[in-house]
């Protein structure tokens, strides 16, 4: 474990070389020949995602940096997802970005720098690496947001954004330091055994820590009660950059959460998990409820972001069940698969938005989808796909999604507090279905509004928005393959 | 007893298939071709099912046509297909029918026809996939799944307040399904980590949990059938949606939920299903009588056709919560029966819809007069709407009285008001819209019926004579396999009982 094992880091290289190499070549690279840091950047995406599928297919757990760092499967697994999330965002983002004069060299390198945060947040075994992971994260998402200066619900969304998750690193961070002082280690795998061994300074000061963190991570995670910057970022934000805060980000965050929580404080798992119970259930009250009554789509999807984040909470607080064990690579693989599919859908649904704007026209109300069965039959059927998927409709990934949870939830606790978990969380679930049927009612019972401009959008955006409409569709005739890719990864990772 | 054609397998994905090639290729410009491959994918999906019927070995009870395949390892789910005796038929039916509403719509459906004709053909195979699946997790995936397609169908070709009708439908079925979905994992872990719907017919359940998993399921498909008082959202659903969508509403997507009592309720929770039969009784009878009340005074001919077969199915689940041979087979003698006389009955208004555009009785009157070969046809599905004998609405009314009457006199005097009630609803509407003179110059107007509806009268008619004179080939199919899912419910699978059985 005292190996530097700077291989094992391979992905990251990588991307940071990469990354330093767009942003000094995009210098000498004029506006109109700009489509040239484009290639690169997938270029370099691409190759990111090669060498990590490389190490998924080796299948080995290895540690680095004296076991700051480490690589599994399931690591794999969630940075390849990453790589793909952040890939098809730029895809989408393409058209949007150069009509509204956001298709500049500073769009490529902080999406890069981001994603590196990405991956070493998933990568890290460390609670100040996972720190130095999401700062490099967030603060190249800060920038990404106010990227449109001249814009005022940009630049206050951007605002906001950082305020509120400058406070949640503070809280974090506190958290971190409070378990330092506690076990007297930042190292993940330490902290847990000498939790289990007793060799802690107090248990309030633990608890206290974990309060924190959870606090910190819940707002990562956009969680209720502290959600309040979702609704705002995701609408003040140019949407190719509410596409990035809303999929890959919280892809890290579940990592980071399933590190500190799971690998670090699983033998204190009865304390966290009530405080994820209670989020759990806020988020997917406060989520579909507030989600009704928004006109616009970008706020609509951000409330129902809240309320799927929820949802995937409840997996995490499964795992352990009266101090047996023997469920949690069930319950968070199951979380797994859930944030997993819900980025794949996410993306599908931000590029229908991507899709349908124009140059002066941002079509982010939800009004702006009327008629578009009629305009565009083909993408109407995928957002109808990606509206049923978030809903939990069978025939669409977004149910398996649920139904993993469900399972997980239920566990062998037949009776008593998890069935009624599982019986609210079902019973929320048709709230939801109500406001995604909205959508659905609004692009196929409505007639178009005005005569409206065909769509148009590049190719690549075309073939890979299709892609990713039948992928959702695809996974939810056979979810089996991702299933057990993740439930394989997550075995090894618990196990390992 | 693997066959060597997956026949339900091709009865199930024929339809969808072609459903998704009109949606892939299909434009409202070349509106012709996409109605003959319509046409062609529902005549081959009504083909493969066939040996279906031929095939059927009436003497075994087991599954036939069996197909099994590893579907989800995680949740040891798997693509298991087959028929008994319950289901068979309803695959045919549904296959049938989806032929039917393809000609219900040949001419009358201009707007968005691929889209239109995708729907039906995606909805039949998933339809047929509910009464094929045994495995519970594919049953609940057809199930729900069933839910988008009609969904589309009443909010894009339904009448003037779709939206509403499409949004309640949607949601009121919704969620019944819910907590059955609850129901099904739950029993996934009781039988320790099994899926199979058999599987569960062998599993040991106390008490509180039957009550509570009947009252799972009973959510779920009381709302489908639906049984008073969850049957609110049927009259709007099919007052708005398009005559193709009616026909298929009530003639099968309301099986399904009848469906479902035979193949959860009935035999994993049996304590529970003869504790809570009384419950059942009563909400049927009040169905039937209540409701056939309601339909008496209904002014809009589609609406008095609803709440019909609301009472209707009210005899179906009769029939099956009496638990004697003669009611379960009665029970679903009236299903299938149901399936071709309310289809028949909304094909005969959507007919005279399109040529008025009203569904008003009042709007009408003497269409005898100008519409005579329609005025014999519509009739005789009158008639076996009220249960005439000769028809086939009189051969499971009369089974579901008998089983009845055998069970308590008093139940059985109370569901045979129906042949009251049902008479005086249908052959009044009948009455006011066909006989008399001539009311108005639209009706003065309407052309009789063209060949195409000629040739769904034709059918539908042979069906509703056949099965009333001759019901010999449906009871048969069926004999086995509901003797021996009574032989289930009525064993207590209780945990003391089930050890004493030595389990």
């Amino acid at each position: 474990m005292e190996n530097l094992n700077i291989l094992a880091t391979l992905p990251e290289i990588v991307l940071l070389t990469a990354a330093l190499g767009v942003l000094a070549l995009d210098l000498f690279i004029s506006d109109e020949r700009r489509n040239l840091t484009y290639v690169l950047t997938l270029v370099a995406l691409v190759a990111t995602a090669g060498v990590t599928w490389a190490f998924l297919s080796y299948g080995t757990v290895t540690y680095a940096f004296g076991g700051m760092y480490v690589t599994d499967p399931m690591v794999n697994v969630l940075k390849l997802f990453s790589i793909l999330s952040v890939a098809v965002a730029l895809v989408y983002a393409q058209s949007y970005a150069r009509d509204r004069g956001l298709w500049k060299g500073e769009l490529f390198t902080l999406t890069l720098f981001a994603l590196l945060g990405i991956l070493l947040m998933i990568s890290a075994n460390n609670l100040l690496v996972i720190y130095l992971g999401l700062e490099l994260q967030a603060l190249s998402l800060y920038t990404l947001v106010a990227l449109r200066r001249d814009d005022a619900r940009s630049s206050e969304a951007a605002m906001k954004y950082f305020v509120l998750g400058a406070l949640a690193s503070g809280f974090l961070l506190y958290g971190m330091s409070m378990l330092y002082g506690a076990t007297g280690t930042l190292d993940i795998n330490e902290l847990s055994e000498r939790i289990v061994e007793g060799q802690t300074a107090g248990r309030l000061t633990l608890v206290f820590g974990t309060v924190f963190v959870v606090a910190g991570l819940a707002f990562k995670l956009g969680a209720v009660p502290f959600h309040m910057w979702v609704p705002d970022v995701y609408q003040g934000a140019p949407t190719p950059v509410t596409l990035l805060i809303g999929t890959a980000p919280k892809i890290a965050a579940f990592a980071i959460t399933f590190r500190i929580l799971v690998e670090g404080l699983l033998p204190i798992a009865a304390d966290w998990q009530q405080m994820l119970v209670v989020l759990a259930v806020a988020s997917l009250l406060l989520g579909n409820l507030a989600a009704i009554a928004q006109s616009n789509l970008k706020r609509m999807l951000a409330y129902s972001t809240i309320a799927q984040m929820g949802f995937m909470l409840l997996a995490m607080v499964s795992g352990v069940v009266g101090g047996n064990v023997e469920s949690t690579v069930n319950a968070y693989s199951a979380a797994m698969f859930y944030v997993i599919t819900y980025a794949i859908t996410t993306l599908g649904t931000f590029g229908i938005v991507l899709l349908l704007a124009r140059s002066g026209f941002e079509a982010e109300e939800i009004a702006d989808l009327k008629g578009l069965a009629r305009r565009s039959p083909w993408y109407a059927f995928v957002m109808l796909i990606l509206m049923f998927s978030l809903a939990g409709i069978p025939l669409t990934v977004g149910f398996f999604a649920k139904l993993v949870v469900l399972q997980a939830l239920l566990g062998d606790s037949l009776q008593g507090p998890m069935l009624w978990l599982a019986i609210f969380a079902v019973l929320i679930s048709l709230v939801g279905a109500y406001y995604y049927l909205r959508v659905v009612k609004v692009m196929y019972f409505d007639a178009p509004a005005e005569p409206v401009a065909p769509i148009a959008a590049t190719t690549d955006m075309r073939v890979v928005l299709s892609i990713n409409g039948v992928l959702v569709l695809v996974l939810g005739l056979v979810p089996h393959y991702l299933l057990k890719l993740c439930g394989d990864a997550m075995a090894r990772a618990l196990g390992g | 007893m693997a066959t060597a054609t997956p026949w339900l397998s091709l009865a199930i994905w024929i339809p969808i298939a072609s459903g998704l090639l009109l949606l892939a290729a299909g434009s409202d410009r070349s509106a012709a071709v996409v109605r003959s491959i319509a046409l062609a994918g529902s005549l081959l999906g009504l083909l493969v099912t066939l040996p279906l019927y031929t095939g059927f070995d009436t003497a075994s009870a087991g599954l036939q046509f069996v197909e099994k395949a590893p579907w989800i390892e995680r949740f040891n789910a798997h693509y298991h297909l087959g028929v008994d005796g319950l289901s068979v038929w309803f695959v045919l039916l549904t296959a049938f029918t989806t032929v039917i509403v393809v000609l219900a719509g040949w001419e009358v459906i201009r707007d968005r026809v691929p889209q239109y004709y995708a729907s039906f053909l995606i909805l039949s195979g998933l339809m047929i996939g509910v009464f094929s699946a045994v495995d519970g997790l594919l049953f609940y995936v057809f199930f729900e799944a069933t839910l988008i397609p009609m969904y589309i169908i009443i909010g894009v070709w339904g009448g003037q307040n779709r939206v509403y009708a499409a949004f309640k439908f949607f949601l009121y079925t919704l969620l019944g399904s819910l907590l059955m979905l609850v129901a099904l994992v739950y029993l996934y872990y009781v039988s320790g980590g099994r899926f199979g719907i058999f599987d569960w017919h062998a599993t040991p359940i106390g008490m509180t949990p039957q009550i509570l998993l009947f009252l799972a399921f009973f959510m779920a498909f009381a709302v489908k059938v639906p049984m008073w008082p969850v049957h609110t959202w049927l009259p709007d659903a099919h007052v708005e949606a398009p005559t193709g969508g009616s026909i298929v509403l009530a003639a099968i997507m309301l099986k399904l939920g009848a469906y479902g009592f035979l193949r959860f309720s009935l035999p994993i929770v049996p304590d529970a299903s003869h504790a809570l039969s009384g419950l059942v009784i009563a909400l049927s009878l009040i169905a039937v009588v209540y409701i056939g009340l309601v339909a008496l005074v209904q002014t809009d001919m589609k609406k008095l056709v609803a709440y019909s077969s609301i009472a209707h199915m009210g005899f179906v689940t009769l029939g099956f919560f009496i638990f004697n041979p003669m009611g379960v087979a009665g029970g679903i003698v009236q299903m299938i029966s149901h399936g071709f006389i309310s289809g028949a009955m909304f094909f005969c208004i959507g007919v005279m819809y399109d040529r008025v555009h009203s569904r008003n009785i009042a709007d009408y009157g003497g269409v005898a007069n100008t519409m005579p070969r329609f005025a014999a046809f519509f009739m005789l599905f009158a008639m076996a709407n009220s249960g005439l004998p000769a028809t086939s609405g009189f051969v499971g009314e009369f089974m579901v009285i008998l089983g009845a009457v055998k069970y308590d006199f008093w139940i059985g005097l109370i569901a045979a008001t129906t042949l009251v009630l049902g008479a005086a609803y249908s052959l009044w509407m009948y009455k006011r819209v066909v006989f008399g003179e001539v009311a108005n110059a639209q009706v003065a107007e309407m052309a009789d019926v063209n060949a195409r509806e000629l040739l769904i009268l034709v059918l539908l008619a042979a069906a509703v004579m056949f099965m009333g004179l001759y019901p010999k080939p449906f009871t048969d199919v069926m004999d086995a396999s509901v003797a021996q899912l009574l032989q289930h419910a009525a064993q207590s699978k209780l945990p003391a009982a089930a050890a004493a059985l030595g389990r």
